[in-house]
């Protein structure tokens, strides 16, 4: 019997897998995975840092563990190098293996500024446990205790990353081009809490510019901004997105747009290819809007369905708004982005209640479809969940 | 009976119903959890990333 092959060992991957499991004892399922293919999870590395965790420690199940687990044969180390729908092979650097069913889960790569300077080639980023490990290393060579740390971009993994090293004792410069931490995702009224909280933590923005060069200067690097600052750092990470992978599915001939496009079941345009996780672009709404969702909420939605349509019942993925929790302990925030195409036509509603600050976002038609809540807890937020889809 | 959300991937721990395939018997409340406890969907462990009241 020919296996599902599943490409990957992250959230994705390991998630389908299981739910496979779960419906189906008997089904093949090989994975395939460049790296070791030890579980862990991924939202810790932003905020484990302040825990003194070293990378070993947040790996809770080794691939070895893993496979008798989920009675799975996983491949370590193994890179797949290309995919050929027609006759239904995965060629890898250990060979090539027949499919019945095919899923892609093989994430997203950090996207690499075009920075200048002789040291633009040191600077770090953190999408993956050995990321970690070697970030965690560089941050405290002979257990110094505190680094100068630049962090470029102050989206959610920025601002967590900040929080979490600032908590820890380092200096943290935060850089991004927008004139507000978190710009993208969140109310003004929101990123400008988040902005002051994290000023009080001793984190020095700089907002409004970006990073042009890095350069090997006394040891350390030398970050030069575009507004003509310059900073002194130990550690430069950077932390302004993730782009999906396309060269597997490009190599294949699979539609892609900014990510694997697949419908409402999981699917690529190939037939019985399926990609999951931070690779993929979903339908997110009945008019065919597509979007990637790198989460871990859509990724388990969409993993059950898929699940269940490989073992032989068609499921739609039925993706739920499920609110984006920011991991700043000095400033928690939980937000459901309103959708991209209506922010030009909507407004922001802003409420504040003693210290908590609620943003409710109306679109063109007086439909409340996003919203933003800081301190955030619980029961505020399943209000608000409430009420999304509601007029005023 | 208390009822926690991971607030990672959403996945709900009600005290009432416990974790039964993790060994977690019904009417555990949320203290008694162990501390290596792990979310079962997607990996937080209860130490790191305190699951929320609901
Ligand atoms: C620092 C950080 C904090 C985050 N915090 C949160 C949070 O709080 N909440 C939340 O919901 N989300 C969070 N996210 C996002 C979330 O972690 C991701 O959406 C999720 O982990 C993506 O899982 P994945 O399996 O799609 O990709 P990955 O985990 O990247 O897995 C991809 C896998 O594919 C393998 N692979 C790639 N190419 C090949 C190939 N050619 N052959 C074989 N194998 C290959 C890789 O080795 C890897 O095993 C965070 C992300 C980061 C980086």
């Amino acid at each position: 019997m020919k296996p599902i092959i599943i490409i990957g060992a992250g959230m994705a991957a390991y998630s389908l897998a299981r739910e496979v499991r779960k419906l189906d004892k008997a089904a093949a399922l090989l994975i395939i995975t460049a790296d070791d293919g030890g579980f862990y999870s991924k939202p810790m590395l932003s905020n484990a840092f302040a825990q003194k965790k070293l990378a070993a420690q947040l790996i809770s199940q080794s691939a070895v563990q893993m496979a008798e687990q989920i009675g799975a044969h996983i491949m370590t180390k193994t890179r797949v190098k290309h995919i050929d729908t027609n006759n239904k092979v995965v060629d890898t650097s250990s060979g090539a293996f027949d499919y019945a069913q095919l899923v892609i889960a093989v994430g997203a790569q950090a996207i690499r500024l075009g920075l200048a300077g002789d040291a633009s080639d040191h600077v770090l980023s953190v999408n993956h446990i050995d990321d970690y490990a070697t970030f965690r290393d560089k941050l405290l060579p002979d257990q110094k205790a505190s680094a100068r740390v630049t962090i470029l971009g102050a989206g959610l993994i920025g601002c967590e990353f900040a929080d979490d090293l600032a908590a820890h004792g380092h200096h943290v410069t935060l850089i991004d081009p927008n004139v507000l931490p978190l710009a993208a995702l969140a109310a003004p009224a929101l990123s400008q809490g988040l902005q002051a909280a994290l000023s009080a933590r001793g984190i020095d923005l700089r907002l409004g510019t970006t990073a042009t060069s890095v350069d090997h200067a006394d040891g350390a690097f030398k970050v030069t901004l575009a507004n003509g600052d310059v900073l002194a750092a130990d550690v430069v990470l950077s932390a302004v997105g993730l782009r999906p992978d396309l060269a597997l599915a490009q190599s294949a001939q699979l539609a892609t747009g900014r990510g694997i496009i697949v419908d409402s079941h999981g699917r690529t345009s190939a037939a019985d290819v399926y990609a999951l996780g931070d690779c993929a672009e979903y339908r997110i709404d009945n008019e065919g809007r597509t979007s990637p969702l790198p989460y871990i909420a859509p990724i388990l939605t969409a993993a059950r369905a898929i699940a269940k349509t490989l073992t032989g019942e068609d499921t739609e993925i039925d993706l739920k708004h499920s609110p984006v929790i920011v991991k700043t302990p000095s400033y928690p925030l939980a937000l459901v982005p309103p959708p991209q195409h209506a922010i030009a036509t909507g407004r922001w509603e802003t409420e504040v209640d003693g210290d908590r600050t609620v943003c409710r976002f109306f679109d063109a038609q007086g439909v409340m479809v996003g919203f933003g809540v800081a301190p955030q807890e619980a029961k505020i937020r399943q209000a608000l969940m409430a009420a999304l889809g509601t007029t005023v | 009976m208390k009822t926690y959300q991971c607030i990672v991937c959403g996945l709900i721990y009600d005290e009432a119903t416990g974790w039964p395939a993790d060994g977690i018997a019904a009417g555990t409340k949320w203290e008694d959890v162990p501390a290596d406890w792990e979310c079962p969907d997607c990996g937080v462990a209860k130490a790191d990333f305190e699951m929320v009241e609901i």
